[in-house]
């Protein structure tokens, strides 16, 4: 077995993002941000306010830490970049070739992440002239950057700052302008608690901070000065230095936001204590810390800071410069926004937050000063410089958004992941992927599918009901369109006319009780109608003004078709028509010079019927086109040329290709692709069998190569020639419209679904106001537009209420049941009961302003069920403002999902008494007439950290009622773990609690055990999969157990045959077939094992299993060894994993999601030419297409374990994007194959089994 | 006797530039301790691990590294008093 690795959707939580001119234009700033191994830059659009995309490649290794700079007098911004490949690596973005240019690769250690590798940290010196890199213990290192000549940076051998058993905080480069470059440093000396046998001297460690200077002139590192600061100090941010600003930097600890520099007295350090939140549910001695901030200056050199604490405030620091430095500085609340790993404030007011959970959104910022006088402003004059004196803690009301506007929507992101299930619950032709994503009061249920988005524009109906659709031109010369004409079912056609409304037009000179063909803006000022009888042609149509309904035109010739045939397709273009008769005949016209049809005098003549023609526009400074593609009956398509050839002939048959069925429609355009022009020509042919092949068409000879197929739908295929996102693009019209478009990422031709209600017939669009695609269905007229194909997903959610941990569907009455538990949170029990107190208190539980926001209401509640209703509006929504937190506190739920009609929550089950949600499975009991019951697992009092500990686990069971949209609790059932895994089995429930595995039959009261293995895997069981009578136990720790359930002997039997070699952490598992499992685990490795047949066998041969018992353990552990079949690493924790097929049509792949929010697929190779094929290929490109991180392919996707038996597909279709003398050199090194051979295995490999 | 001193010396670098290596004296204690030290610092530098935990306790991915981090310091309690009373029985024969 062989396996094909692709990621359908990269992950999407940044780890870092940096803001910079990374082209070179001056003006604007890019955003460079790191998701799991991939780096992207992106813009957001001055005009539209939109957010670009325009650069992504994957790194192929771990990005732990991404730093701008640039040298004084650099153009450009450069990047530095720390991976798990021990170098430090620095890159240039060239814009001209969209690529990044790998500048340094300087190895300083062993590869991966460790300890004591650097690479943690990266701290880049303002003026560029440093690079520091730094590892949690010990290792620093520091690397002098320096310009020679214009444009060359050479990079020093690095100087060591080592300081061993010191841990590191947190690094930054100071400001200090042209002085040495001077690097900050948050360090704990832990070697006296290593010495320390009685314990006590690690609690009166200290935390130093510690600048380094690098000398240039002698050319080594110093460790200048440090001082003693807070214990609990975790952040530090630089203030501007240099000549004109007081230099220094923010300490930043658990309630503490101090100002320092180096050689302060304490006089010099100021420190405000960060504001705490003021409300019934929050806990007034509850510290915050800062965990992100960002500096903001303003022209003229005045500068503040904002910074974000812990729970998402934003607090913004202002500064009391004097000439002697910084004399003191002010805090006050700004807003709050949800936890953000990175955020960039940008020159033009935007603030870009890439948050750590959920969707990312793009701020504006209101009021960059955010009025002082509003807030309760705190001076640092008003606390103690040491943050162990006692001092008033500050205070503060969080409220909705003031200074901040929400503006764009930015693509969305899926992560975090929490688990996913792909399944056909609307029975549409291609499953939908339904993913519960995001932490706490942002979490959300997505439906995603495989379609692009469209922007609406118009809707509206039309007198009758029609069946084409076309728009027109008057002249050549028109900018925009006049015309829309439609054809209705009724064999009539009318004309609209587009102004600033569209309205219809009369005496357009167009036959109108005919059905037409084909409509066609022709020669310079007429246009053509052609219908089944001939061809009418009107010159000169115009309109008198702006409203006039009545058209004029001047002159009005017709054409008849021969006697007794008709017109039975038609292709046009601005100078040419082709008209096929029912005779099998095609004829063929050109325009004169002023505009009026001629018609040639050879006349191809065909055996069979013809369905379609096409010709393509006329190519820029030619008279004519050159070709003409003719589908014909006999399930074939021919070239014909338009242009004489050698011996001056025309309409001589260049070219043919047999297809699976009848064509029903071709086109033939012009598409921007990644050959050495920037676009070639295409025929795009669509088949009765809603089979849609594409294929280059030579613009000298008419040959036909490099054929695609696709099925798109089971309807005749129709296409439309349209304009997506400014480039050409085709639609093609089945069951469903498709958009083929260049691919924007790999410069490839793609195939996408619209997310669009299904339409007949469509056409581009143009007129002053908007452009777009006009499409009919029915008397309904719709006007929409494409304005990215950046995305070919498109995703609806349902938010949820707390973290979602595990979805069970119940697929036949289309919802989801999905439990949530969320840590450390207070539950909704206990919060409406503080609001409810608050209220009829009259006053909130901390007052320390006099701030009785609540007096007003004078109404005591009797019960506090009572007082939840009455809260009419909540002033702090959770949404916004994230749920109150409690220590060692479980909030949970278990909340009914209908992504289909509804699209919403339905219903809502609350667990009380500090419980949280574990598992989730529905079983129908056998015993109760196969009535469905949706079994949870539940906790009581769990702690994970310092120890897994929990006061009780318990089985609930939950009646489900009203087609499955409400639950009613049934019994719950006491054991003595928490169970962890739950499987509906033969009509009974199976459990894994701790390391026991169990099987359950319903009772009234309880749960009744009908089976028991103790220790049946070896830490914890979090996972159970089955197939017929076997069922798959994974271990937390230990991989997974296959286990056989013998029912004939009682009691009942679980009896554990086969376990793994080697420790895996397993996250999920699916079974293949009978013998095979794919599962993933938390180190970010996904496997495959086999059970060896024989062993398989034996498991299932008697009926009692005597001699499975008999047989003895080996190695601790089981008889048997399961057999590694494939074994790759992704880089991201795989959170789910399913055989199934995602489109329409496909195959069973498996299919797997990411926590960062990346899905990716396995494809198995059917063909072994093929997988030798790509395997050489992956070979080659390896050496030739080296990863710009520094980091060996081979060597990352063996990261834990060697790769076995997967084809890295994000490797190989790096090959689309190399220059196309690359690839012949490629391509020559492999065996009987070429460039246009590899470039098509690839693409099938994508389009036939994933998206 | 050269050779000796030279690989004891080369195993002295080699202990002193990748922290961690062992030795053949080195305790149960120490060995627990590099391990658990080295786990952390791989939690806390691969960026979907630190985001598993972070998710698993319901905060914030800075405070779940910081916890971690603190960890680190003495992650399986403070050493055994195992040489210094070694140290006292010798002086006791003595």
């Amino acid at each position: 077995m062989a396996l094909y690795a692709l990621t359908i959707q990269p992950p999407s939580t940044a780890k870092q993002a940096v803001l910079g001119d990374f082209i070179g234009s001056k003006s604007r700033q890019q955003i460079l941000s790191a998701c799991g191994s991939r780096l992207s830059l992106s813009e957001i659009d001055k005009e539209d306010q939109r957010f670009r995309e325009f650069f992504s490649q994957d790194m192929f290794g771990i990005i732990r830490h991404i730093e701008k700079f640039r040298l004084t007098g650099g153009t450009k911004d450069m990047i530095a970049l720390s991976t798990d490949s021990g170098r430090l690596v620095t890159l240039e973005y060239v814009a001209d070739e969209n690529i990044l240019k790998p500048v340094h690769f300087e190895t300083f250690g062993k590869s991966s992440i460790r300890r004591v590798v650097p690479g943690e940290y990266l701290a880049v010196d303002p003026r560029g002239r440093a690079i520091m890199v730094a590892s949690l213990e010990k290792n620093r290192l520091v690397y002098i950057l320096t310009r020679t000549g214009e444009t060359n940076i050479t990079i020093s051998s690095p100087l060591e700052a080592h300081k061993p058993q010191a841990l590191l905080y947190n690094l930054i480069a100071l400001d200090v302008g042209f002085n040495y470059p001077t690097f900050a440093a948050l360090e704990v000396d832990f070697s006296r608690a290593d010495q320390d046998f009685s314990g006590a001297a690690v609690k009166d460690l200290d935390k130093e901070l510690v600048y380094y200077v690098l000398d240039l002139g002698l050319n080594h590192i110093v460790r200048k000065w440090s001082e003693k600061v807070d214990r609990s100090s975790n952040m530090l941010f630089r203030i501007p230095g240099g000549d004109d600003n007081p230099g220094g930097l923010l300490c930043c600890g658990e309630d503490t936001i101090a100002y320092r520099h180096m050689h302060n007295t304490t006089e010099q350090v100021h420190r405000v204590a960060i504001p705490r939140r003021e409300g019934a549910t929050e806990d007034p001695n509850r510290k915050r810390i800062i965990v992100g901030g960002e500096l903001y200056t303003i022209k003229g050199g005045e500068f503040f800071y904002i910074l974000q604490t812990d729970d998402g405030d934003l607090f913004k620091i202002i500064f009391n410069v004097r000439k002697s430095g910084i004399r003191s500085m002010r805090i006050h609340y700004f807003d709050t926004i949800p936890v953000a790993s990175s955020m960039c404030l940008m020159k033009t007011g935007y603030l870009y937050c890439a948050f750590e959970s959920g969707d990312q959104l793009l701020y504006e910022m209101g009021s960059l000063a955010g009025d002082e006088s509003d807030e309760a402003t705190y001076d640092s004059s008003q606390f103690p410089t040491d943050p162990s004196l006692p001092y008033d803690p500050p205070f503060f009301r969080p409220r909705p958004l003031k200074n901040l506007i929400p503006t764009t929507t930015l693509p969305p992101t899926m992560g975090p992941i929490m688990a996913a299930e792909v399944a056909n619950l609307t029975m549409e032709d291609a499953p939908q992927i339904h993913t519960i994503c995001g932490t706490g009061s942002r979490s959300t249920f997505r439906t995603t599918r495989n379609a692009m988005n469209v922007y609406d524009l118009v809707d509206s109906t039309l007198p009758d009901k029609c069946s084409s659709i076309w728009t027109s031109k008057l002249t050549v010369d028109d900018t925009h369109d006049t015309l829309i004409v439609l054809s209705t079912h009724g064999g009539t056609t009318f004309v609209l006319r587009i102004t600033d409304d569209v309205n219809q037009a009369y005496n357009s000179g167009f036959i109108e009780d005919t059905a037409s063909l084909g409509i066609q803006q022709f020669g310079p000022d007429c246009v053509i109608q052609v219908h089944s009888r001939g061809i009418r042609h009107v010159r000169g149509i115009r309109f008198e003004n702006e409203d006039a309904e009545q058209a004029m035109y001047d002159e009005l010739t017709d054409w008849h078709a021969p006697a007794h045939r008709t017109v039975v397709a038609c292709a046009t273009n601005n100078r040419q028509v082709a008209l096929a008769l029912s005779s099998g005949e095609i004829l063929y016209f050109e325009a004169d010079s002023d505009g009026s049809l001629s018609k040639a005098d050879e006349v191809i003549s065909l055996e069979c019927p013809i369905n379609c023609i096409a010709i393509p526009t006329v190519p820029e400074g030619s008279v004519r086109a050159y070709f003409m593609a003719v589908g014909c009956g006999d399930q074939s398509v021919r070239i014909f040329n338009l242009s004489p050839d050698m011996d001056g002939e025309i309409l001589k048959n260049v070219g043919m290709i047999l297809t699976s069925a009848q064509p029903s429609a071709m086109i033939i355009t012009h598409m921007k692709d990644k050959s050495p022009n920037g676009s070639s020509q295409y025929l795009h042919v669509g088949l009765r069998s809603g089979v849609y092949i594409r294929a280059y068409l030579d613009e000298i000879t008419g040959d036909i190569y490099g054929s695609q197929r696709r099925f798109l739908g089971p309807e005749p295929i129709r296409f439309a020639e349209v304009v997506a996102a400014q480039d050409p693009a085709i639609l093609a019209i089945t069951s469903r419209p498709w958009l083929t478009y260049t691919d924007p990422r790999s410069g490839t031709i793609t195939s996408t679904p619209l997310h669009y209600t299904p339409f007949d017939a469509a056409w581009a669009f143009k007129s002053a106001g908007f452009k777009g695609i006009v499409t009919v269905r029915g008397d309904i007229l719709r006007i929409f537009d494409i304005l990215s194909v950046a995305n070919n997903t498109t995703q609806e959610n349902i938010p949820l209420k707390y973290t979602p941990r595990k979805l069970v569907g119940y697929h036949e009455q289309q919802i989801y049941y999905v439990i949530e538990s969320d840590n450390n949170t207070l539950d909704a029990e206990t919060v409406a009961m503080l609001k409810a107190h608050e209220k009829s208190n009259g006053t909130g539980a901390i007052d320390k302003q006099g701030d009785t926001a609540m007096n007003g209401v004078t109404d005591t509640p009797e019960g506090s069920d009572m007082a939840v209703a009455r809260i009419p509006y909540d002033e702090t929504p959770a949404i916004d403002f994230g749920h109150p937190k409690a220590p060692h506190r479980w909030a949970s739920c278990i909340e009914v999902v209908d992504p289909v009609t509804e699209k919403d929550v339905v219903h809502s089950v609350e667990l009380r008494g500090n419980q949280c949600a574990l598992s989730v499975a529905l079983v129908a009991f056998e015993s109760h007439g196969g009535e469905l019951f949706l079994a949870v697992g539940v906790a009581t009092d769990l702690v994970f950290a310092p120890k897994y500990q929990y006061k009780s686990g318990s089985v609930q069971l939950y009646r489900i009622l009203q087609d499955g949209r409400k639950l009613e609790f049934f019994h719950e059932t006491l054991l003595d773990a928490p169970p962890t895994a739950l499987l509906a089995f033969k009509g009974r429930l199976l459990v894994g609690f701790g390391r026991d595995l169990g099987l359950f039959d319903c009772g009234r009261k309880s749960l009744l055990r009908k089976a028991l293995t103790r220790d049946c895997s070896s830490s914890q069981i979090v996972h159970l999969t089955t197939q017929g009578g076997r069922i798959v136990v994974s271990d937390r720790e230990q991989s997974i157990t296959f286990v056989v359930h013998k029912e004939m002997v009682h009691p009942e039997e679980l009896i554990p045959f086969a376990d793994d070699t080697i420790p895996r952490y397993t996250t999920c598992v699916d079974m293949l077939d009978y013998d095979t499992t794919v599962g993933g685990d938390k180190f970010g490795n996904i496997w495959v094992l086999r059970c060896p047949p024989k062993i398989s066998e034996g498991s299932d041969e008697s009926n009692n299993g005597l001699q499975l018992k008999q047989d003895k353990a080996f190695l601790n552990g089981t008889p048997n060894r399961l057999e590694l079949v494939a074994s790759y690493f992704t880089n991201d924790i795989p959170i789910s994993i399913q055989k199934t097929s995602i489109i329409a049509g496909g195959e069973k792949i498996i299919f797997w999601a990411g926590l960062q929010g990346t899905l990716g697929v396995f494809i198995p190779f059917l063909s072994r030419t093929s997988m030798k094929k790509l395997q050489s290929l992956e070979l080659l490109l390896r050496i030739e297409d080296k990863p710009v991180s520094g980091r060996d392919h081979l060597a990352f996707r063996s990261y834990y374990n060697p790769v076995k038996n997967v084809i890295d597909g994000d490797l190989v279709e790096r090959f689309l994007l190399l220059s196309h003398d690359q690839k012949q050199v490629i391509a020559s090194q492999i065996s009987n194959t070429d460039v246009g051979d590899l470039e098509e295995t690839i693409a099938n490999m994508r389009g036939l089994y994933a998206f | 006797m050269a050779d000796k001193l030279r690989a004891q010396q080369q195993l002295e670098a080699l202990q002193a530039r990748y922290v961690g290596t062992g030795h053949a004296d080195t305790t149960k204690h120490e060995w627990l301790q590099n391990i658990q030290r080295d786990t952390l610092a791989s939690i806390i530098g691969h960026p979907p691990m630190l985001l598993y935990q972070s998710i698993a306790h319901g905060e914030c991915r800075e405070k779940t590294r910081i916890r971690l981090l603190e960890r680190m310091i003495q992650p399986v309690g403070p050493p055994p008093e195992v040489r210094n009373s070694s140290h006292d029985n010798q002086t006791q024969a003595q």
